[in-house]
């Protein structure tokens, strides 16, 4: 008991104190999970629009397929990367393997069916109702999708978050891909997962406290703005 | 690209015939009404002569329309009109823009639209929050701001206060004056009176009896429109 409580107070100094490790560290997943949402974003937004409203044979297992790859298991993701990117890979010539922008790589994978699948439910949803008034007025399906991705941009900023929520918070894939390799590709949770194996709770705990901290911050950014633009947008 | 011409339309759904072999030509000019009791499938009409709806069977034609697609010099406004989430200036625009109105015209012409129809003072307000007559006005400015040839309304003052029901009819008065084709539905007999010059008695799915508004109210021809005539209420 006494030996969490100095841990604490540790990781609390070590917070307090911007130790060079421990913000080296919180960079790096911010970059990296930061890149993969911005990526998983552009291509599964507009994924998930098309899906929404266009009509295509095979339209219903797609949404079954992305459905069900939104519980993805990360090491699985991991492990496709890494086969792709080893050197006997078929990506192995590019040298990526064990550097961040395989994990950024692996991160856009994980969360890809999730932006995708979550915003073909919001834009869906939406399509439903302005349809008849879309078509009414002109509106051909691309002019339709741009149009309903406005319109939901709010629910699709919470989607977006949910995306990011999940890449920052994830072991398996990074720690295939990147092999958690000290002042390179070591994040929040490989590092977690490593000092506390190795018994170095301070820093584990520290970096533990950031991750929920951002998880918490951001469920409440995607909160407010959501009530605030309901209250204003009706 | 009138006249527009029914020829036999019947529309189904689910087995359910909800439209009958409709028969009809609507010409450019005087107000048509379509009339009918709830449930006759006036909406369901309506939405196929606009092209939302395809036919089970039989033809819609517009005079000089293409092989595939309706005329774009048509708009409607629905029973329930969907309001985007941006200002009601923005949703006047976003049908402009749609109909490939020159830019610069479209901000003038949205403007003098709201003005017509009295929602100069919300114009930036967005328009999810306007009141219920309010988005009807504003429907009716988005629509009319396409400068239609022919404007379908589909019960355009359901739901309104008898202000409020004045205002819409006094718009449609000068959409009509414009020189735009009026197409609408009502089972609101009074409505029917002030507006019609023509009116098409729907029942059931089916057209039952076509006549210039002062015959028909003078005396109905079918044993269903005396009947929907007679259980007018007294107000
Ligand atoms: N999408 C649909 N699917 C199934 N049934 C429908 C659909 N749309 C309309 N109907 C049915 O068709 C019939 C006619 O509907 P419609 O909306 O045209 O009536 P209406 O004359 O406009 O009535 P109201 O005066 O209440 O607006 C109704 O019985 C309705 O239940
Ligand atoms: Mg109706």
């Amino acid at each position: 008991m006494n030996d969490i409580v100095l841990a604490l107070g540790e990781a609390l100094r070590l917070i307090g104190g911007l130790d060079a490790k421990l913000t080296g560290i919180v960079v790096l997943s911010l970059e990296i999970s930061l890149s993969a949402v911005a990526i998983a974003a552009v291509l599964g937004l507009p994924l998930g629009a098309v899906i929404a409203v266009e009509r295509f044979a095979g339209r219903q297992a797609l949404i079954v397929l992305l459905n069900a790859l939104m519980g993805l298991p990360p090491v699985v993701v991991g492990l496709l990367v890494y086969l792709m990117l080893s050197r006997a890979g078929p990506l192995g010539p590019l040298g990526l393997l064990f550097t961040p922008t395989a994990m950024v790589v692996a991160q856009s994978i994980l969360i890809l069916p999730i932006i995708a699948a979550l915003s073909r439910q919001v834009i869906e949803d939406a399509w439903r109702e302005y349809e008849e008034q879309l078509r009414s007025l002109g509106a051909r399906r691309f002019d339709a999708a741009l149009t309903l991705m406005w319109d939901t941009r709010f629910s699709l900023v919470t989607v977006v978050l949910a995306g990011f929520g999940r890449a920052a918070a994830e072991v398996g894939a990074v720690i295939i891909v990147g092999g958690n390799i000290d002042g390179v590709t070591r994040v929040m949770t490989t590092t977690i997962a490593l000092e506390t194996s190795k018994g170095d709770l301070p820093l584990a705990l520290g970096l533990g406290m950031i991750l929920v901290g951002l998880v918490l911050a951001l469920n409440g950014i995607a909160h407010s703005i959501r009530e605030a633009v309901q209250r204003r947008y009706g | 690209m009138l006249p527009l011409r029914l020829e036999n339309v019947s529309f189904a759904i689910g087995g359910r015939r909800i439209i009958d072999s409709v028969s009809v030509e609507i010409a450019g000019g005087p107000r048509t009404v379509i009339l009918g009791p709830n449930g006759a499938g006036k909406s369901v009409l309506m939405r196929l002569c606009h092209g939302l709806f395809e036919p089970t069977s039989g033809a819609i034609e517009w005079r000089g329309a293409g092989v595939n697609g309706r005329p774009r010099q048509q708009a409607m406004v629905f029973q329930r009109p969907v309001m985007l989430r941006r200002s009601a200036l923005g949703n006047v625009l976003y049908g402009m823009r749609l109909a490939g109105v020159a830019r610069g015209e479209c901000d003038l012409r949205a403007r003098d639209m709201l003005e017509v129809v009295g929602l100069a003072h919300v114009t930036d307000r967005p328009a999810r929050v306007l009141s219920g007559g309010e988005q009807q006005r504003l429907a009716l400015a988005r629509a009319w701001a396409l400068n239609p040839e022919v404007l379908f309304l589909d019960e355009p003052t359901a739901n309104l206060d008898p202000a409020a029901t004045r205002e819409i009819e006094t718009i449609i008065g000068a959409i009509h004056a414009g020189g735009t084709k009026i197409i609408m539905t009502t089972h609101n007999l009074g409505q029917a009176r002030r507006l019609a010059d023509e009116i098409l008695f729907i029942h059931e799915g089916r057209l039952v009896e076509r006549a210039p508004v002062g015959e028909f109210f003078a005396g109905p021809a079918s044993a269903e429109a005396r009947s929907f005539i007679k259980g007018e209420l007294p107000w």
